[in-house]
């Protein structure tokens, strides 16, 4: 076959294909196997929630899918592309975006200079830099406040804010998100909750790790249910409430 | 009492001053030596022990670029860009392929890369030390002493060059991407940062900044194989007392030791000044590990 017939023969397949495949994933640390063949997709503009209790291997599902943890076994697809083995910086140049659970703000960077990590990139216009800065100050006010203050002197939520805003500025295909609201105040994680909807509604797909079963449920179109490194259950969000079997059974809530 | 009395009594106020003088243009130049170690120290976890030899094979390209050009601003130019690019080939094929590895491994690395490239300079240009000519050679009159111009050019030069620098980290793209990864790679990453462009880019500038100032230093002391060796211990001993990776902490240190061992050696000959360091380095790992000028926990 030519190398035209195979590109025609595979464009239909990646306008098909989900946004994000993962197929049968098996990570380990070391010699502790964490993820036992995790398999989930996320359409395009899908917000899609990944649960489950502590350590059941949620993070190491998105930091193998963002390429910071390589899988033994296993494959990423990103619009049926295989990513596996790609640098994290080669992924984060095709479309996924990450905004980790512990913030990992650059602490001696200012606000704009973390949100420029993301922005210079090649093929940016100056004027398309701007807009996106507007956007997200638009989006946080806050940070537009402190755009010179060094990201270390930020409180918790605003750092989380700025993590999100970070990750924004890749303009992503999709946004991985690990426990954004953890050890936040309520206005706060309305706040978060407002933006996950926001993103929604701009087309960009999410993958959203909590422990707010409420909020996942609201803010998801589908979840999975992930239990000692595996996916247990997956179901619409619409289906599920929070006092369900499946829910107490695997969350304990 | 009488012992203090007659000590400043006695004081040396003129030669206090020209040693101050004197602490602060080696305090300059090593501050440029330092400058590269910390980054390449702070971004890439590498203690680079080459990066004396730079230094010196910097001095070499200073010298053969002045013998046949004449022009000593070519030489510094060429110095600091030949060996750039030579210190960018050397981290891609020593250094990357030991990325993630255990740190012995880097300190192997550029341990006999340091002993490559001193045999090499000694069998390319011979035990005898070359002179680079000062560009400048007027003198200006400081006490009873004729202090040469071209000394207070170094301190000057090499204090443009880390200003250059610095202007470079704060506010170039590459800059960010270079402050960005030293405070966590990962994320940087994640971020879409070339990480590993990036090391390389750090180490070419490190490696220039060191050349640069072995074709600066060359007219105050004969080039040859071994006068990285020096340097690059009092550079260590700079790095560590002003905070590994610090660089705002190392060019502090760098004078701050310069000037301690200008003025002990008013009072011991110069090779015993050098005991000043030693003891601030041992006063500074006991008392403070993380560095003297650190003002902010990392």
């Amino acid at each position: 076959m030519s190398a035209l017939e195979t590109s025609q023969a595979t464009s239909p397949d990646t306008a098909t294909a989900p946004l994000v495949a993962v197929e049968g994933l098996h990570t380990y640390y070391g010699k502790s196997h964490i993820l036992h063949g995790v398999s989930l997709t996320v359409g395009r503009g899908e917000v899609v929630g990944l649960l489950g209790r502590n350590g059941v291997g949620k993070s190491t599902t998105l930091k193998t899918i963002m390429g910071l943890v390589y899988p033994r076994q296993g494959k990423v697809l990103l619009e049926g592309r295989p990513v596996t083995a790609l640098p994290a910086h080669k992924i984060a140049k095709l479309g996924i975006a990450y905004v980790p659970e512990d913030r990992r703000i650059f602490r001696l960077l200012t606000v704009l200079e973390n949100l420029r990590t993301g922005l210079d990139r090649l093929g940016v216009t100056d004027a398309r830099k701007q807009e996106l800065l507007d956007k997200v100050f638009a989006y946080f006010p806050v940070l537009g406040e402190r755009r010179n203050q060094a990201g270390g002197t930020l409180s918790g939520g605003e750092q989380q804010m700025l993590a999100i805003a970070r990750a924004m500025m890749l303009e992503p295909k999709i946004i991985l998100l690990d426990e954004p609201t953890e050890g936040l105040m309520p206005r706060m994680v309305t706040q978060i909750h407002q933006i996950i909807d926001a993103l929604h509604r701009e087309g960009v797909a999410i993958l959203l790790v909590e422990q707010n079963v409420p909020l996942t449920l609201e803010a998801s179109q589908r979840v999975y249910i992930m239990e000692k490194g595996a996916i247990r259950h997956q179901a619409k969000s619409s289906e599920l409430k929070i006092g369900d079997d499946v829910i107490k059974q695997y969350l304990g809530v | 009492m009488a012992a203090v009395l007659s000590f400043f009594a006695d004081f040396p106020i003129e030669l206090f001053f020209i040693q101050t003088l004197n602490g602060i243009v080696t305090g300059m130049i090593l501050a440029l030596i330092a400058s590269g170690l910390t980054l390449i120290f702070g971004i890439m976890d590498v203690v680079n022990f080459a990066h004396g030899e730079l230094f010196m094979l910097g001095a070499y390209v200073g010298v053969i670029v002045l013998s046949t050009t004449g022009s000593f601003w070519l030489a510094l130019l060429l110095a600091a860009l030949l060996v750039g690019i030579f210190g960018a080939a050397m981290q891609i094929v020593t250094l990357r392929p030991l990325v993630g590895r255990d740190p012995l491994t880097t300190i192997l690395a550029t341990f006999g890369m340091s002993l490559i490239l001193q045999n090499y300079a000694l069998w390319q240009f011979g035990p005898v030390a070359r002179k680079i000519n000062e560009p400048y050679t007027g003198h200006f009159n400081l006490f009873y002493l004729e202090y040469p111009w071209y000394r207070l050019m170094i301190a000057g030069l090499s204090a443009a060059i880390i200003g250059g620098f610095w202007l470079f980290l704060k506010h170039g793209r590459f800059g960010i991407w270079i402050r960005a990864t030293m405070q966590d790679r990962v994320m940087a990453q994640a971020m879409g940062i070339p990480v590993p462009l990036v090391h390389t880019v750090a180490f070419a500038i490190g490696a220039g900044m060191a050349a640069a100032s072995g074709v600066l230093f060359g007219p105050l002391v004969g080039v040859n194989a071994t006068m990285g060796l020096d340097w690059v211990l009092k550079a260590f001993i700079v790095v560590v007392v002003g905070g590994m990776g610090n660089l705002g902490g190392s060019i502090a240190a760098a004078i701050f030791i310069s000037l301690l061992e200008s003025y002990a050696s008013i009072w011991v000959s110069p090779s015993q000044a050098v005991i000043v360091s030693f003891v601030v380095l041992i006063f500074t790992l006991l008392f403070r590990p993380t560095g003297l000028f650190v003002s902010t926990p990392r």
